[in-house]
């Protein structure tokens, strides 16, 4: 190999390891400052506790309250994405005439493409005002609110990796399942649906590990008040919000308060972490399985 | 007979809903924007683009907010397109097929999956702290680069798989080296799906304001970034921190502050959809 | 069979020619795979080859043995000897680049560059520093010619390659390989892709190159084997089974299993 081009190849080689310098120095940094932190706080504690008021003077620095914010975010927005995701992949893979698809695919992109803080302001002045009228005694900032558009933002998501996978699905099993006088829908449901179900579970999961890392809906809309509850009327903090409030906030860098966000951030780093490698394991498997 | 009425309703009961859910989200949009465009359209004015920040929202002006959102485009197209389709090319044409490669794939799955409140503690301890960068233009940028290479490497590789492999044949069996091939034939022949990928990405980085806010980028900043060291804020924080304030006033300056911040998102994305367009009827082999 | 020995140009003087390629007890091997069992094969300087046999004979491998495109195969192992001007090109200090500057490559299905027709041919010197445009555009209206195209583009240089019909574009591939003056040319069915006129043309063309090139054709199409060619080679499950005077191959076949294959029997 000529000498520029031995010099071309070592800078692509540099700039793909940049890739696994980022996961490594993420995982270090969080790492790092959260053992300085659990030097200060117990585990324990960190773990058990039921009340999260670190930049309190009365400091508590309980997760619990935080997680169950997360996950009650989460867990509304996957419950309005997945039936309307499944719903629009199965339409627009074996219902909508293909010129038809073809328009509606790139509409669909452009809810994937608005900004996070745009839906936040849709969630807190016009979803919250809305549901305010049929449901009494909702809080300003709440999680159903948040959930509700989360979950609209992340239904392109589920609906194109899910049509992925039913596409992926050999023509053969679909003329089997017509030959044998099925409709459209049994053929969906009874065979696709089946077929293409380990496709649907990553996209599944990885809309569940995207919601727990969305930031700026649930700072807007949320609420930034940690509180212990599964009622999604009610005000509360995610992880991601959380970081936020401290980020915007006047807390020195290096105390204690500060490290909090190390804690936190290490905490939503582990659950998307093991999502994305359950995702990506479960991939693979079924990749093998069709070649 | 009953059962095949039943099949019928279900079909077709599937089929409404089918429709109705791929449009809810387009009705969605619709209403959501046109109630933005009443709410913040009059707002849009010569003082409101070139006016600086105040405490006043009468006064107060996206001038700061939208050029930093320049600066940030500008610098993390310098920073984020050469280190991801760099990379790119490294794993879709360089790479041994091995198990390092493997875990390099999984590594990148990983990485695209990273919140993005995780990228901003990085670019803080990384960027601010450690490179002395402070929350700058330059740390801001670097963090996002970071943030978008995921998805740069994905598209890349993407736009390079679908060079037909008669291509490369044909370049190596005029010999051609391996880097010949890559510059003359392949890149040209994928730079239309690159673009797109690197649009969207971009487009991506410009919405994005989380990062940015862990990084220390300010929402109150009195004048506009002149070098990539300056404190900067962008059009997302901006438009956050408005969102914020109890003051009804602010609401319409947020409005205003959306329409100015989806125009470009959807200029760049319609570029993107333009360009994928033009490459997928060029690129008929 | 009686067009056959009209239409052949059987040359008697074909001991006096120069060898040009060689292959010595090759072997070669994807993984436990043996596609090519122990192939000696001498062919002269300028004269057609054609390589015949069924599909996975190993007659395609045994082409791309003297570009060493198979060397892109990572399972891909040779042994024994490949020459060509007496030259093992397998050995470590070969440039590879440079020989196939002299080894051309035309493929079964056209694939020209998504680039104009002028950039296609003139690929081959731009990867070897020629850009001086004056220089170009005399080496490419000559390579267009001496494939036969150029009166068919030459209003039209700039035009993309793909917007050719598939002989042209056939065609144009063989101007690319042409422009880089190479002596050897390697046709992997070159005209299979293609509708019968388009064939035709490509036939008339590769006669005519014989005159200056050592020319390597694999081929399924008997006719054309036997219209083209001055020598046959007949490949089966990795064996040179025959390798004749072309006229002697379709006449009068010395081996069973060749004549079964010529006639149709299999394959």
């Amino acid at each position: 190999m000529k000498i520029h081009e031995k010099i071309i190849v070592l800078f692509l080689w540099m700039c793909s390891s940049i890739t696994v310098l980022t996961t490594a120095l993420i995982i270090w940094i969080l790492v790092k400052e959260s053992v300085a932190f659990f030097e200060h706080v117990s585990i324990i504690d960190f773990l058990t506790d039921l009340e999260w008021t670190p930049l309190f003077s009365a400091k508590k620095y309980g997760i619990l309250p935080l997680l169950t914010g997360t996950l009650l975010c989460t867990l509304i927005s996957i419950f309005v994405a997945l039936p309307i995701g499944i719903s629009i992949a199965f339409y627009l893979s074996e219902y909508a005439p293909d010129r038809l698809r073809s328009i509606l695919k790139p509409t669909l992109e452009i809810l994937a493409a608005i900004p996070t803080v745009v839906y936040g302001f849709f969630a807190l002045t016009v979803v919250t005002p809305f549901l305010k009228d049929f449901i009494p005694g909702l809080n300003t900032f709440n999680a159903f609110s948040a959930g509700l558009v989360m979950g609209i933002m992340i239904i392109p998501m589920i609906s194109s990796l899910c049509e992925d996978a039913i596409r992926a699905v050999p023509d053969s099993l679909r003329q089997a399942s017509y030959s044998m006088g099925s409709t459209v829908f049994q053929t969906s449901f009874k065979v696709l649906l089946p077929a293409a179900s380990s496709g649907i579970i990553v996209s599944i999961i990885l809309a569940v590990s995207r919601a727990l890392g969305e930031t700026m809906i649930v700072s807007i809309a949320a609420g930034q008040q940690p509180n212990l509850t599964l009622n999604p009327f009610e005000t509360v903090e995610t992880i991601t919000s959380y970081i936020v409030q401290v980020s915007m906030g006047d807390v020195p860098q290096g105390s204690i308060e500060f490290q909090t966000i190390f804690a936190a951030g290490l905490t939503l780093f582990i659950f998307t972490f093991f999502l994305n490698n359950l995702s990506h394991l479960i991939r693979r498997k079924y990749q093998e399985k069709y070649e | 007979m009953n059962r095949e009425i039943r099949n019928k309703v279900f079909d077709i009961g599937f089929r409404i809903f089918g429709i109705f859910s791929t449009f809810l989200g387009v009705i969605l949009i619709a209403i959501f924007i046109s109630s933005i465009v009443q709410a913040g359209f009059s707002k849009i004015d010569w003082n409101f683009l070139t006016g600086l920040p105040s405490r006043f929202a009468d006064h107060a002006g996206i001038l700061t907010a939208w050029t930093g959102s320049l600066w940030i485009l500008a610098l993390s197209a310098i920073i984020g397109i050469p280190v991801g389709v760099g990379a790119a090319i490294f794993f879709e044409e360089y790479a041994p097929k091995n198990s390092l490669t493997r875990i390099l794939e999984i590594n990148l799955t990983n990485l695209a999956g990273v919140p993005s409140v995780i990228y901003g503690i990085l670019g803080l301890e990384l960027f601010v702290r450690s490179f002395k960068m402070g929350s700058s233009l330059l740390a801001g940028a670097c963090t996002l680069s970071l943030l978008i290479l995921p998805i740069v490497i994905v598209a890349t590789r993407e736009a390079l798989r679908a060079v037909p492999q008669s291509i490369r044949q044909a370049s190596f069996s005029m010999g051609a080296t391996k880097w010949q091939t890559i510059w003359h034939q392949i890149l040209p022949a994928s730079a239309g799906g690159i673009a797109t990928g690197v649009i969207l990405a971009l487009s991506r980085a410009v919405g994005e304001a989380a990062p940015v806010i862990v990084i220390g980028a300010l929402a109150y900043v009195p004048f506009v970034a002149e070098s990539p060291l300056d404190d900067f804020t962008v059009l997302p924080i901006q438009i956050f921190n408005w969102v914020t304030r109890p003051d009804p006033e602010f609401i319409v300056n947020a409005s205003a502050g959306i329409i100015v911040l989806l125009s470009i998102t959807f200029l760049l994305n319609g570029i993107a959809v333009y360009l994928r367009y033009r490459w997928q009827k060029k690129m008929k082999w | 069979m009686s067009q056959n020995e009209s239409s052949i140009s059987f040359d008697f003087t074909d001991r006096a020619k120069k060898v040009k390629l060689e292959a010595i007890g090759a072997h070669v091997y994807y993984d436990d795979n043996h596609v090519l069992k122990d192939i000696n094969m001498i062919v002269r300087e300028n004269t057609i080859t054609a390589l015949i046999g069924p599909s996975g004979c190993g007659k395609s491998t045994f082409l791309r043995l003297f570009n060493r495109m198979n060397d892109y195969i990572d399972s891909f192992q040779l042994s024994g000897q490949v020459l060509i001007d007496s030259q093992d090109i397998y050995e470590r200090n070969v440039n590879v680049e440079n020989l196939r500057k002299n080894v051309g490559m035309v493929f079964q299905k056209p694939n020209p560059f998504p680039k104009s027709i002028f950039e296609n041919v003139a690929f081959g010197m731009r990867i070897r520093g020629i850009s001086k445009k004056t220089e170009l555009e005399g080496i490419v209206e000559d390579a267009l010619k001496n494939a036969v195209l150029w009166d068919e583009v030459k209003d039209r240089l700039q035009k993309p390659a793909l917007s050719l019909s598939g002989g042209q574009q056939q065609r144009l591939c063989i101007a690319r390989v042409l422009a880089v003056k190479p002596t050897v040319l390697l046709m992997d069915e070159p005209a299979s892709a293609l509708d019968p006129i388009a064939t035709a043309k490509i036939e008339e063309l590769i006669n005519v190159l014989k005159e200056q090139y050592t020319i390597l054709i694999v081929t399924h199409n008997m006719q054309q084997a036997s219209r083209i060619s001055d020598k046959t080679a007949f490949f089966y499950q990795g064996q040179l089974i025959e390798y004749e005077a072309t006229r002697d191959i379709f006449i009068n076949p010395r081996k069973d299993l060749t004549e079964r294959y010529i006639t149709g029997r299999f394959g």
